[in-house]
């Protein structure tokens, strides 16, 4: 009885708060200005990993708001426009909850295509946005570093993935 | 009647349905948020993308400190491992600067002659203040920093801000001790610029990239690689003159920018305490002078002249009225 309670239960804290603070607190560490060797800081969307990971360990009605706060807190660190994070990565959960039953259970390669479909997404609404806005299209290879460095944070949310797809057995 | 024993009891809506509602929910108020706020693209002052500041400034301080600390530390032990080969370094800078010290001075006598005898008045200094970055967005569609001075050190909103080598962009937000600069290769950066060499003028337009667009080019000599750029300081939104980089040609074919500031980290800046045009004048030459006298035979009513003219000198030589053709 009490195994089962336990596996159908999925605390929101554990896969929906906390892996929001840590993509805040990365997001903050890699904005501090500091050049090594030369080089500065990648500054991955660390963000995506979650948009991406919790719609398919399962629906939630939370974590799209959750991706609003988080994208609202990186517009207000850099200095975007408030809002163009939110829609870029709440693009990407959708299309995500939207595809869930063809993505669940998939191998690691084709998480990661799917992964990096949904990195794109987000960067392709984005670049729309900010073109549409600023009247001027956004360099593009300054995007596509952007967009490799993010699709480079897979690891992270097949590892999100793999900890809680099986904690709700009602979604498995 | 309970709901469960009314004509919905058995509905039950699929937790998928509700969780694309409530995405959809939460773009749409994403989208108000995006669409809603912010001034237009020519504004100087950017409210929407200077939010947060104040308590960005404290964090980004506290994140950049031990970075700051470690960078000392490694300083100070590369300078103690190699004092010595640094020793004869500054001995062999020292004995060419002494050649230079004394062209500088020459020159610097000559220009001074030079300016007297052409009139040449330059412009009064404008006050600085320093700053130190302390956050960095550094991604295409944002390009900012937080500086860790703000409206308590007399920072403004439009200011501009200089590294040692050039200009680095703009204050676009303030706080009480803090302040975010948007850079030149912001996306919504537009700086109006000169290249020296042809008096041509143009528009440096940010892209995200390392190196911003020269957009609407008006020269009648088109731009060499090499040329020197600096601000022109047409719009009175930044002075003239400010060193910003030298022309490159673009991996697009355009012509672009290669920024003096680029050349070492941008951790403290120099943000130039620039009201407006009449910082850079001289303040009697803008002040209110007394009007010459006036030549036509009708006379104004007093309330409608200025007060230079009411207060016009008491030998001003007036003209007599003119008489009435017969």
């Amino acid at each position: 009885m009490m195994a089962t309670r336990t596996a159908t239960q999925l605390n929101p804290v554990g896969w929906l708060v906390i892996p929001a603070l840590a993509c805040a607190l990365a997001s903050v560490l890699l904005a501090v200005p500091v050049k090594v060797l030369g080089l500065q800081a990648p500054e991955p969307i660390f963000a995506l990993v979650p948009a991406f990971a919790w719609p398919i360990v399962r629906p939630s009605a939370i974590a799209p708001f959750l991706l609003l706060g988080l994208g609202l807190f990186m517009d207000a660190l850099w200095g975007a426009r408030l809002g163009l994070w939110p829609i870029g990565l709440i693009a990407t959960h959708a299309a995500t909850l939207a595809l869930r039953r063809v993505l669940v259970a998939q191998d690691v390669w084709s998480m990661g295509l799917a992964y990096a479909a949904g990195c794109a997404l987000c960067f392709a609404v984005a670049t729309l946005l900010s073109a549409g806005r600023s009247g001027e299209w956004p360099n593009l290879i300054a995007v596509g570093l952007q967009f490799v460095i993010s699709v480079a944070l897979f690891p992270l949310t097949w590892r999100l993935i793999e900890r809680f797809e099986d904690a709700d057995v009602r979604f498995r | 009647m309970s709901l469960r024993d009314g004509p919905f009891g058995d509905f039950r809506l699929q937790l998928i349905w509700v969780a694309l509602a409530a995405a959809a929910l939460a773009i749409l108020i994403a989208a108000v948020v995006f669409f809603g706020r912010g001034g237009r693209a020519d504004d100087v002052v950017r409210p929407d993308r200077a939010v947060a500041t104040p308590p960005l400034g404290a964090a980004g301080a506290v994140t950049a400190a031990p970075v700051r600390w470690t960078g000392d530390v490694l300083g100070y032990g590369r300078d103690y491992l190699f004092a010595a080969s640094q020793n004869h370094q500054l001995r062999a800078d020292l004995a060419a600067t002494q050649s230079l010290k004394d062209d500088v001075l020459r020159l610097q006598a000559e220009n001074d002659r030079l300016r007297a005898l052409l009139g040449v008045r330059t412009n009064p200094p404008i006050p600085t203040q320093a700053a130190r970055t302390v956050l960095d967005a550094r991604g295409p569609f944002a390009n900012t920093r937080i500086a860790d001075a703000g409206a308590d050190k007399g920072v403004i909103e439009g200011n501009p801000v200089l590294s040692e080598h050039g200009l680095v962009g703009r204050v676009i937000g303030v706080a009480a001790h803090a302040s975010r600069i948007m850079l030149l290769t912001d996306l919504e950066s537009r700086v109006p610029v000169m290249t020296p060499r042809t008096n041509g003028r143009a528009l440096l337009t940010g892209d995200g990239g390392p190196s911003p667009k020269l957009d609407y080019l008006r020269t009648h000599d088109a731009p060499r690689v090499g040329d020197r750029v600096l601000t022109s300081g047409d719009g009175g939104v930044l002075p003239r003159g400010l060193p910003v980089g030298s022309v490159v040609h673009g991996w697009d074919g355009s012509w672009r920018v290669s920024l003096d500031s680029d050349a070492a980290p941008i951790d403290y800046v120099r943000i130039l305490l620039f009201h407006d045009f009449s910082q850079v004048s001289a303040a009697s030459a803008l002040a209110p002078s007394v009007l010459p006298p006036t030549v036509t035979g009708v006379q104004a009513p007093a309330s409608s002249q200025p007060p230079s003219a009411i207060a016009a000198p008491r030998n001003a030589v007036t003209a007599p009225p003119r008489q009435a053709a017969p």
